[in-house]
């Protein structure tokens, strides 16, 4: 199981990025996700599951998620959530790299 | 033979340029790691490169990626690049053939079971890499083309870089020379002004006199005039006819010499002429016939 032991940021505010910051969420308190997008009314459920999907695939159970997104393809908030995790100290698991 | 008129650099930390980077229709797009990405965000754009390269669809575009030079973070790039399948790595400031079988053994390291193996384009940029230009060439079977960086060469030299480009003469036909040598490709410095289409068209219409195949591009808009200066004209692809024409009606007759308009048809002039008809074949610009 992958943990982190800071808070850490990745992305911008660009167009087409979003900017996600992680921090350590207290145990068993699950993966809290907070979401700003231009896109909330359409897209807010997939860059969800995105996001969770994300955390699962590399073992991340307790943690806090921001995320700003402007228009981010799913690639992007992937490769995002992924360098904030590796920012925030998780060891990731080399496939998904 | 694959084309490479025209390669786009494309910055690797930026979203919206790298899920747009197969619109523009240039042969190779650079998905760059190196110089376009802020020193503290290396390890993003890693990410956001890996990312794209196993979800962007590039078209016909041949995917490169512009690792960081041997002595930063060319290994962790190369370990996270490779095994998302890019067509080639385009190595930065290679100095010397180690440098090339060091990159060599490390995508080896990388590749997967079953991949595709990937190329390698290395970048001269520095005067110890214009010396040694023949043996990067010949280093590995990988390699796959030369290709000139004109601004930190002459950075090197200690020269003021030119719209005329003087200064950089000696490189161009060096390199070109050495990739001919070694039977790979050539492709020429970028022009940089963005926004001087006249300059870019000289430069290119100079760097393909000279014999280079392509030239690297950093902006969308030079890649149309890149493509005119490259593609095989209709005079052009109208001579290259002629002189096969000429060359197979001589053989028929029981010669290995003809004559076209006056001038000799000899097998340098036949090479020339079907390397044209080939260009012009791959571009669709033969007008149906085959």
């Amino acid at each position: 199981m992958a943990s982190i032991t800071k808070t850490a940021q990745a992305g911008t505010l660009e167009s087409s990025d979003v900017m996600i910051t992680v921090a350590p969420g207290n145990q068993g308190s699950g993966i809290v996700i907070e979401l700003e997008s231009i896109v909330l009314a359409q897209y807010g459920e997939d860059i969800k599951i995105i996001l969770e999907k994300t955390m699962k695939e590399q073992g991340v159970t307790d943690i806090y998620i921001k995320a700003v997104d402007r228009g981010a393809l799913d690639c992007t908030i992937c490769a995002r959530t992924l360098a904030a995790l590796s920012r925030a100290g998780a060891v990731l698991k080399e496939a998904i790299i | 033979m694959d084309l490479r008129r025209s390669m786009l650099f494309i910055p690797g930390n930026n979203p919206g340029m790298l899920q747009n980077g197969g619109v523009f229709g240039a042969d190779s797009v650079i998905l760059d790691l190196e110089d376009a990405v802020a020193p503290m965000e290396k390890d993003a754009a890693r990410f956001l490169v890996a990312q794209a390269l196993r979800t962007v669809d590039y078209g016909s575009s041949e995917t490169v990626v512009r690792i960081n030079p041997l002595d930063t973070f060319a290994a962790v790039d190369i370990k996270a690049i490779v095994p998302c399948c890019p067509d080639a790595i385009l190595v930065p400031k290679v100095e010397s053939a180690a440098d090339i079988h060091q990159v060599a053994a490390m995508i080896a390291a990388a590749e997967k079971p079953d991949q595709t193996p990937v190329k390698i384009i290395a970048l001269l940029e520095t005067p110890c890499g214009i010396v040694e230009a023949y043996q990067i060439a010949k280093a590995d079977p990988r390699v796959v083309a030369l290709a000139l960086g004109a601004e930190d060469y002459t950075a090197g030299l200690g020269a003021m870089r030119t719209k005329e480009g003087t200064e950089i003469f000696t490189a161009r036909t060096i390199v070109i020379n050495a990739a001919a040598a070694a039977n790979v490709q050539s492709i020429d410095t970028p022009y940089t002004d963005a926004n001087d289409e006249e300059g870019l068209l000289a430069d290119t219409q100079l760097a393909k006199r000279l014999g280079f195949k392509g030239k690297l591009s950093i902006n969308p808009r030079q890649i149309d005039v890149i493509h005119t200066v490259f593609n095989p004209s209709l005079n052009d692809i109208d001579w290259a006819q002629q002189v096969i024409h000429a060359i197979r009606k001589a053989e028929a007759e029981g010669s290995g010499v003809a004559s076209l308009n006056g001038k000799m048809v000899d097998l340098p002039i036949v090479n020339r002429a079907e390397r044209i008809l080939h260009l012009a074949e791959l571009l669709g610009l033969m007008g149906g016939e085959k």
